[in-house]
């Protein structure tokens, strides 16, 4: 056992729209650390902004490159191009929706100070002081880093680690609410302890897959189910609790319990980021763990995600019917969401494959939108996210509720919209993998789901203002900014989906 | 260069409809005569195409525009009519200004923007999904049209509109997603075929469809067109629907929109899937005929008046239907000019409700009438003549529909020909009572005073009557545009014609 490690051969280009995610978010801590209080919101503003789109410009400059990296520990290939890419599109949104100060009288969404205890003289004084933090930052761009490098990871170790990377800040961005403290403290408690289990759940299957097969890289993996066919204990171990992980990051039954909980405590921003872009990472990295390492046994782990993902459409939609706060319907309706992508993952073809990446990005933007449209509504309290306070948005706004009401058709699957295509893409791909109960499956989820986005439309449109509804409060350009591109990436990929459809077409496969 | 006709009828309506979004919120007449303009222009642009149009032509679309819309699925912009979807297109734009006329003043002045809009908006969606020759984009059409109409209902109906609204939607989208089932369905199949798959409805007509797939995906778009349409047992929407929406909103949703469930049946199920349209014929007119006749008794026994005609248009698409799955030529011409006389003659009764409804505190419930000819002897009579015209009397339009379905079918199935008598026989019954209750006998004390109906309410009714007659003594033409491409749809079946002599009827032409 003495060979010498060998120094790794490293292409930084590829890598680059990484590396400058994560040393803007290592500048983030230091000026933190060291820049007067005042000159924080500015710099911060411009080190997100800049190295996101940065690594965005990089990403595109890039996009023809095909390598694996760093001895095989990261792949870039074309689908991880385009999850970085819909994670960097993503998170500049999230971005803009995070910088937002004028909507809250107080500030922003955030504690002046996080770790005071909810109701505390500590917490009474920074909010009297009108103290606004900025720490967000840096949080926020690490787990953009956790979020590129999830679905590049390319051995089992990359992948636990990029997993932790993107999730640690989040944990701490869910409990860092301005109002509702206690709910916010809450959810990121609720999703910390849960997350660890998660994680414990991924760290233990890795052990296990390496017992099999002696490595944790995926190609290595994926040459010792050929080298050894049959179903062992190891395997099988493995792939469950690596699934259980990663399904848990996704928000898929029966691991969904945290979703609305944490969706409804967070600072509504980061609820939006959350929603859309760790899902994206996270599918990511599930298919290329299912389609890499363990294609070998697609027949074995198939069907067991067509059991998940039916069963997936099938409670959130049920169980977003009779929610009553609009922050717990779109979480359950974000879980019905993640089913149809997993429709789309287990096909366990290239159809699936383009599809589940076509439903993202569409699922992404049209997410974002939404929670941009809720952080608006607001009372004297904060936001009104009953959504009994939304009757009559119509008539008020009817600019923001038509926005809403796009959202809530894209969602909701109707023609012209981006959801749509969306799902389209993924029925066609289960029907020509011969999954018909689980389209027939997915369309009855759809009708259930219609109910309830269509009752929002009713609340909105068809019933009259109550005498002290909420107010909407006219957003800054930011949150506008975010709000247009929302609608204009729903509805222009629902009537002209084809140059995506081209891009997601020359991607091509997962490098294997 | 040839003209894009049905781009631009599509077009009009709709870029008017965006030009109603601009006007002033305050000057509601603006908004009104801006939309009749435009409506009126789309009709002119109609009867300008339909003057172009060769009915003995040889290729199965006129007008025809094909555009890649999106290549990677096999989806294009394609447009066309044959002579069933140009009636059809013709039926919609004549009744959007009328309905504008006739609605004139239905909503409040704050609501005119949006009512009028999105009417305009629908115009443009019924022409599409009547022109389409590409599946997909039949199906685009067919489900965004809910859109307008959720919003026309939940927005600008009576009391109990917001659950309407919701019914017919949710009821609507289960259609609609069987038939996206179907259709993806139907997709990986012609790729399966032909190596490539495809949406292009002529490419998929002969299609070599394995007969028990051809059973599957039937069912998935009969569904949605038996909902559509809509049959017994899948109507329950349409009676709250009617009964909530505005007089304009269920015209043109029970004498167009649905129209869109029979014409799928005869446009897409018969052509595609001759198999299964074969197979499950029994079945499709077992359900025609109980709801030709469930439609009637239960229209027998509403007390409320626009309930009724929900009932009475259900058992008038019992007829549609029936004509439709018999597959003879009487039988399919028969409920293709039969849809377009119930359109006229849906529009006589509602537009006539409406006004009774206007002059009575919006009450639609029979009893509260009485003695309309008495204070308001035109509308009085305009109220007779869309009962006869509901009942099929001889001499209107749907007297021609009727007769050569029941004529259609008795050829192929004399029975079931016996069988759906019966329902005319009830049909009069409950128009003429209807009438009776309303318009004879003592005047109710709510209509006392009451004046008749203006010269902008008869000019609407007044077009409505002229056409339903004239097709009615003259179906002649109607028949010589339908005839070739009913020929069409069933050469694709294949079923033989009975062997009983046949003959020309009321100047159509004998096969």
């Amino acid at each position: 056992m003495n060979e010498v490690m060998p120094t790794p051969q490293i292409d930084y280009l590829p890598l680059l729209p990484m590396i400058i995610v994560a040393a803007a978010a290592v500048i983030g801590v230091i000026v933190e650390a060291f820049a007067p209080r005042r000159a924080r919101r500015p710099i911060q503003l411009v080190l997100a902004f800049g190295s996101l789109i940065a690594a965005f410009a990089t990403l595109v400059w890039q996009s023809g490159v095909r390598s694996t990296e760093v001895e095989g520990a990261v792949v870039i290939d074309g689908p991880a191009v385009i999850l970085q890419g819909i994670v960097l599109l993503i998170a500049i949104v999230a971005a803009l929706l995070i910088s937002e100060r004028t909507l809250d009288p107080a500030g922003d969404s955030f504690a002046p100070r996080a770790s005071a205890l909810p109701g505390s003289e500590d917490e009474r004084q920074f909010t009297a002081r009108g103290y606004l933090q900025t720490e967000v930052w840096p949080l926020f761009l690490f787990s953009v880093l956790g979020m590129l490098l999830f679905p590049a990871a390319n051995n089992l170790l990359v992948m636990f680690v990029a997993l932790e990377v993107m999730s640690l800040p989040l944990y701490l961005l869910a409990g860092m609410a301005r109002r509702r403290r206690l709910l916010s403290q809450e959810a990121a408690l609720k999703y910390f302890i849960l997350g660890a289990f998660s994680s414990a759940f991924f760290l233990f299957g890795a052990a296990l897959t390496y017992g099999f097969a002696g490595t944790i890289e995926f190609p290595g993996i994926a040459a010792a189910l050929t080298a050894q066919p049959g179903l062992s204990a190891l395997l099988v171990g493995g792939l469950a609790l690596i699934g259980v992980g990663m399904l848990f990051k996704i928000g898929a039954v029966p691991f969904h319990q945290w979703v609305p909980d944490v969706y409804q405590g967070s600072p509504t921003p980061i609820t939006a980021f959350m929603a859309a872009a760790v899902k994206v990472a996270a599918i990511g990295a599930l298919m290329r763990v299912l389609y890499v390492a363990f294609g070998g046994i697609r027949w074995d782990w198939q069907f067991m995600l067509w059991v998940i993902a039916a069963l997936t459409m099938l409670v959130g939609s049920i169980v977003a019917i009779s929610q009553s706060d609009i922050k717990r319907m779109l979480a359950y309706s974000s879980i019905a969401q993640a089913g149809f992508i997993l429709v789309g993952v287990s096909a366990a073809s290239q159809a699936g494959l383009d599809a589940a990446l076509f439903y993202l990005i569409a699922y992404g933007f049209t997410t974002m939108g939404t929670f941009a449209v809720v952080s608006l509504v607001r009372d004297s309290t904060g936001e009104a996210t009953k959504i009994s306070q939304w009757a009559g948005l119509g008539r008020k706004s009817p600019i923001l509720a038509t926005c809403f009401a796009i959202f809530m058709l894209a969602l909701a699957g109707i023609p012209l919209t981006s959801g749509f295509v969306g799902k389209f893409l993924v029925f066609e791909a289960a029907l020509a993998a011969d999954a018909v109960v689980v389209v027939l499956l997915g369309v009855l989820a759809s009708i259930i789901a219609a109910f309830f986005y269509a009752r929002i439309i009713v609340v909105m449109f068809f019933s009259d203002p109550p005498e002290d509804g909420p107010s909407v409060v006219i957003p800054s350009a930011a949150t506008t900014l975010a709000l247009a591109i929302s609608v204009a990436v729903t509805v222009i990929l629902g009537i002209l989906p084809q140059p995506v459809l081209d891009l997601i077409e020359q991607a091509g496969v997962f490098l294997g | 260069m040839t003209i894009p006709w049905l781009t631009a009828l599509m077009v009009l309506p709709l870029v008017g409809s965006l030009v109603t979004l601009v006007l002033p919120r305050s000057r509601p007449t603006v908004i009104k005569s801006w939309a009749l303009i435009v409506a009126l222009a789309t009709l002119g642009l109609t009867i300008a195409m339909a003057l172009q149009f060769q009915a003995d032509a040889a290729a199965p679309f006129q007008f025809t525009e094909s555009y890649p819309w999106i290549p990677a699925l096999g989806i294009s912009y394609s447009v066309g009519v044959d002579g069933i979807g140009l009636v059809l297109v013709a039926l919609a734009t004549v009744l959007v200004p009328v309905v504008i006329v006739s609605g004139w003043n239905d909503v409040d002045d704050s609501a005119t923007k949006g009512y009028f809009g999105l009417l305009l908006v629908l115009e443009a969606l019924m022409v599409g999904v009547f022109s389409a020759t590409d599946v997909f984009l039949f199906y685009v059409f067919f489900e965004v049209m809910l859109i307008p109409v959720y919003f026309l209902i939940g927005r600008f109906g009576g009391p109990g509109r917001a659950r309407a609204a919701v019914k017919f939607l949710l009821y609507s989208l289960v259609g609609g997603l069987l038939m996206l089932a179907a259709l993806i369905g139907l997709y990986v199949v012609s790729a399966q075929v032909l190596g490539q798959g495809t949406f292009d409805f002529l490419s998929l007509v002969g299609l070599d469809i394995d007969p028990n797939m051809q059973k599957v995906l039937f069912l998935g778009f009969f569904i949605a067109f038996a909902i559509k349409a809509p049959l017994w047992p899948f109507h329950t929407w349409l009676p709250d629907a009617a009964k909530e929406a505005t007089p304009a909103t269920a015209i043109l949703l029970i004498g167009v929109l649905d129209k869109v469930g029979t014409f799928g049946m005869i446009r897409y199920l018969l052509p595609i899937f001759p198999a299964a349209s074969e197979f499950y014929a029994p079945l499709v007119i077992a359900l025609a005929v109980i709801g030709i006749l469930y439609g009637a008794l239960v229209a027998l026994g509403q007390t409320d008046m626009k309930r009724l005609f929900a009932y009475s248009s259900m058992s008038h698409f019992g007829f549609i239907v029936l004509g439709i799955f018999v597959f003879t030529l009487q039988g399919g011409s028969g409920s293709t000019v039969y849809m377009l006389a119930h359109g006229l003659s849906t529009a006589a009764v509602f537009i006539t409700a409406g006004y009774l409804m206007q002059r009575n505190g919006g009450s639609s419930l029979i009893s509260s009438y009485g003695g309309v000819n008495k204070v308001a002897p035109v509308l009085a009579g305009f109220f007779l003549f869309a009962a006869m015209s509901s009942l099929a009397l001889p001499g209107l339009a749907s007297f021609v529909g009727e007769f050569l379905v029941l004529i259609g079918t008795f050829i192929r199935y004399w029975w079931v020909a016996a069988i759906a008598t019966i329902g005319i026989v009830i049909t009069a019954a409950y128009a003429l009572r209807l009438y009776q209750k309303v318009a004879t006998g003592p005047t109710a004390p709510s209509l006392e005073g009451t004046r008749d109906i203006g010269a902008r309410e008869i000019v609407p009714l007044a077009v409505v009557a002229v056409l339903t007659v004239a097709i009615g003594l003259f179906p002649g033409p109607v028949l010589e545009v339908v005839n070739p491409a009913v020929e069409r749809t069933l050469e694709v079946v294949g079923v033989p014609a009975p062997d009983i002599p046949q003959a020309g009827v009321n100047g159509g032409e004998a096969p």
